[in-house]
């Protein structure tokens, strides 16, 4: 389906995959929080102000143990920093309409798929676009928390365990296609999967955090690309 | 615990994950002139979804010949430019018939 470019439905309908892989996995942490002893609402309010998995799923474990506050805090911060690297990298495809309070708005919803969608577009995006890709995801992790915590496993197992695979392959259907089309970019794909792969395999690796995994193997790669191919200095983003 | 630690708590962490999020939006307002930066950031989506992909998905499902089955899939449908909830759908799909023939066999 073609919609016109930069629409708040255009944006809805990009967000459409990212809330049913969002639907899956927040599910499964509904109900990891709730058998955890975690009250509904309060974990609905979790999600509904974190959005995001990985930060969220540890923020619970600090509760739980009943951490200090700067536990918290330096645990999200670190956990949450790949999103630093988003929104810079995002903040250079915006379109003038950006102002102020859009750009304050908009950021809550700097997550890994949606800015992967986001930053895949050949245009700069608008705030109406923005707006429209996140809102899907938005209703889809606070409703898949909320259905998970409060309503337990409804769906078979089989079919859960089949759509947790959904976001990875969002993520690959946004790098193949332009390395397909610009090989060069196998000089940035290849090094990151392998500095991943390193710090995952490695025993004397395992200090490593999954957050600073992604974030060392990321600025590894992008630099490397950056020194073998420059990209030209008008608009990047479309080439 | 009572309400009051648990809205401590999420305050916290809200904040902390939002202004990582919002910093860089709202402090880098225009375009960045320097090239090697530039080409930096040009780089850095393809890094990021490389790096939290592989090896992550061959464990998103519980065996491991349904996630590269699924893996392989959504390779082949990205290469012949699929959209994005097709090439999603497809690994989801593959990974459920692997998983529903490995039950029968």
């Amino acid at each position: 389906m073609k919609f016109q470019k930069n629409t708040y439905i255009s944006g809805l309908y990009d967000g459409i995959p990212i809330a049913l892989g969002y639907l899956s996995v927040s599910f499964s942490l509904g109900i990891q929080a709730a058998s955890s002893g975690i009250p509904v609402l309060w974990m609905l309010l979790i999600s509904m102000t974190n959005l995001t998995s990985a930060g969220e799923k540890a923020g619970i474990d600090i509760i739980l143990a009943g951490g200090s506050l700067v536990e918290m805090a330096v645990t999200q911060l670190m956990i949450n920093s790949r999103y630093f690297l988003m929104s810079l990298s995002l903040s250079q495809k915006l379109t003038e309409e950006f102002n102020l309070p859009n750009r304050l708005a908009a950021s809550i919803g700097v997550t890994d798929e949606i800015f992967a969608v986001a930053s895949s577009k050949a245009h700069s995006v608008s705030p109406r676009y923005m707006y429209g890709l996140i809102t899907f995801p938005y209703i889809g992790w606070a409703l898949g928390t909320f259905l998970g915590a409060a309503a337990g496993n409804i769906l078979p197992e089989i079919v859960t365990n089949a759509l947790g695979i959904a976001l990875y392959g969002m993520f690959i259907a946004i790098v193949v296609p332009p390395t397909k089309k610009n090989p060069k970019l196998l000089a940035v794909v290849l090094p990151a999967v392998v500095l991943s792969c390193l710090i995952y395999y490695l025993p004397a690796l395992d200090f490593i955090s999954d957050g600073f995994a992604i974030i060392i193997s990321t600025i590894t790669a992008a630099i490397i690309g950056a020194l073998l191919f420059p990209v030209e200095t008008e608009d990047p983003a479309d080439e | 615990m009572s309400n009051y630690s648990y809205l401590i708590y999420i305050l916290v962490m809200a904040g902390v994950t939002y202004l990582v999020r919002m910093l860089p939006m709202t402090l880098v307002k225009g375009k960045i002139r320097s090239r090697f930066v530039q080409s930096f950031i040009y780089y850095v989506p393809y890094a990021v979804l490389a790096a939290m992909t592989i090896p992550k998905i061959f464990y998103s499902t519980p065996d491991l010949l349904p996630s590269l089955i699924g893996l392989a899939a959504a390779v082949i449908t990205a290469f012949f430019g699929r959209s994005l909830l097709v090439v999603a759908m497809c690994a989801c799909a593959s990974v459920l018939l692997c998983e529903v023939l490995i039950m029968l066999i």
